[in-house]
């Protein structure tokens, strides 16, 4: 009789124990789960902003660079590309950030193609609106670079959370999963360099 | 297994950012808004500056920050400012208001190189595009010609202008492609006043060299501060800095002004070289 209640308390305190520290556990998830997400809207926000600036850019390119069709059409067809991929916050997992990453890294390329293509163009060059727009970009692709980096290290602020024991046995039971990370290409550490 | 990888990779990333750390330079102890870590301005110069942007900052709570250092380290200028904004916290928690203007001198082998980093908080006031309108009008036509001081001089009052809401960015441009690329002549005239005073209160410190640089100093500091709070009140804002009363040639006494706190950049400015 008196050993059946000690098993009891046992199990009641470990029962508490537990208890505490699932909801402790969970408390701490939402406010890092959020974290990531926020910090993704603001990775989605920066390549959004790029995007944007690709209609006035080409515009302008069109007026003085009357050869290079191919180049910004390379461009404008990259942007659709890029503009299509979506993650929501709750899929970014491995293959969808490879597809994100993918697409904007085209785009990437495709306006490098063409700000090399305009140095054939001293007019456009001199031209005040396109002058606006290359600082645009290039600071575009400063915040991209910075909010990347931002993004990685929320991410793994969260991984490392979520791996640690007892946290993993808790993000096992609730189905939280490990976050992707923005993987380096080769010289990514640093923005493009859009230069003249 | 899939363990070890994935800690050889929080490893990798660890070691990575600890090592860009190093090559950034730390917060100084002694917190000034004017780093000229690359000694390309005098004494006076450099407290002057301190002066204008410290009063800047009592008045709107902007913090605007010089930094030179003599060489970038292989990072471009861009990321070196952004990293230096980021890792001191430059501007106000919240507000995200701090602007840092980064610069290198140019040498025998390398371009000299400058950039306008912009805090979030001041990207709308002070769009991508106009920063790079200030480097290429105030600051590189001075730099070409070895003004380093009134480069960086003249960006900072049109810094301070458009951060304060004085004029916006579009009428920044405006008056820009009116005027022609002379230069703005309106930032002119305050500058020369400052110059013709500086020169005053420099050869009179000549006549009482026994008197030492602290005593010397003192008219020109007096008429900076009035000059730098423009159409505000001139007595109550130069207060703020009289209260130290004789303090002003100690140079140390500027570092008082609370320190950078918690702003933050997203990558936002632009720069150029010359």
């Amino acid at each position: 009789m008196k050993k059946s209640v000690i098993i009891l308390i046992v199990v009641a305190l470990i029962a508490i124990w537990g208890i505490s520290k699932s909801v402790g556990f969970k408390n701490n998830m939402v406010t890092m789960d959020e974290n990531v997400n926020s910090q993704w809207a603001q990775v989605e926000n920066v390549y959004q902003r790029r995007s944007d600036l690709i209609p006035n850019l080409v515009n302008t390119v069109k007026g003085y660079a009357t050869h290079e069709k191919e180049t910004l059409t390379g461009v404008i067809e990259a942007r659709a590309k890029a503009t299509s991929v979506n993650i929501t916050p709750g899929n970014l997992n491995a293959a969808g950030m490879k597809q994100f990453q993918a697409a904007q890294d085209g785009l990437s390329s495709a306006l490098s193609r063409l700000m090399v293509s305009v140095e054939r163009y001293p007019e456009l060059k001199a031209n005040q609106n396109f002058m606006n727009l290359q600082a645009q970009l290039e600071g575009t692709e400063n915040r991209i670079a910075v909010e990347r980096k931002k993004f990685n290290e929320t991410s793994r602020q969260y991984n490392i959370y979520i791996q640690k024991f007892p946290n993993s046995f808790f993000a096992g039971l609730y189905g939280y999963q490990k976050k992707a990370y923005f993987e380096s290409t080769k010289g990514s550490e640093k923005a493009p360099e859009v230069k003249f | 297994m899939r363990y070890f990888k994935q800690i050889l990779l929080i490893l990798a990333l660890a070691i990575s950012s600890l090592s860009q750390a190093q090559e950034i330079p730390e917060k100084p102890k002694n917190q000034t808004l004017v780093n000229d870590f690359a000694n390309v301005l005098t004494k006076s110069e450099s407290n002057a500056l301190e002066q204008k942007l410290l009063q800047f900052y009592a008045n709107t709570g902007n913090q605007i920050t010089l930094v030179t250092v003599k060489s970038l380290n292989g990072y471009d200028a861009a990321s070196f400012a952004y990293e230096i904004g980021e890792k001191w916290q430059v501007g106000k928690k919240g507000f995200d208001n701090g602007i840092v203007i980064l610069f290198k001198p140019k040498t025998h082998d390398s371009r000299g190189q400058v950039f306008i980093a912009t805090g979030y908080g001041l990207e709308g006031a002070i769009p991508d595009a106009t920063a790079n309108e200030i480097v290429d009008n105030e600051m590189i036509p001075y730099f070409k010609q070895g003004q380093i001081y009134e480069g960086i001089n003249q960006a900072s009052n049109v810094l301070m202008g458009l951060a304060k809401g004085e004029f916006n960015h579009k009428q920044y441009a405006k008056q820009h492609s009116r005027s022609g690329k002379g230069g703005s002549f309106g930032f002119l005239i305050p500058l020369f006043i400052i110059l013709i005073f500086s020169f005053i209160g420099r050869s009179r410190s000549r006549g009482h060299h026994t008197m030492g640089t602290s005593g010397s100093s003192l008219p020109f500091w007096m008429l900076l501060g009035m000059m730098g709070s423009g159409s505000r009140s001139h007595g109550s804002s130069f207060s703020d800095f009289s209260s130290g009363s004789g303090g002003f040639g100690g140079g140390s006494s500027f570092g008082d002004f609370g320190g950078f706190g918690g702003g933050s950049f997203g990558g936002g400015g632009a720069g150029g070289s010359w």
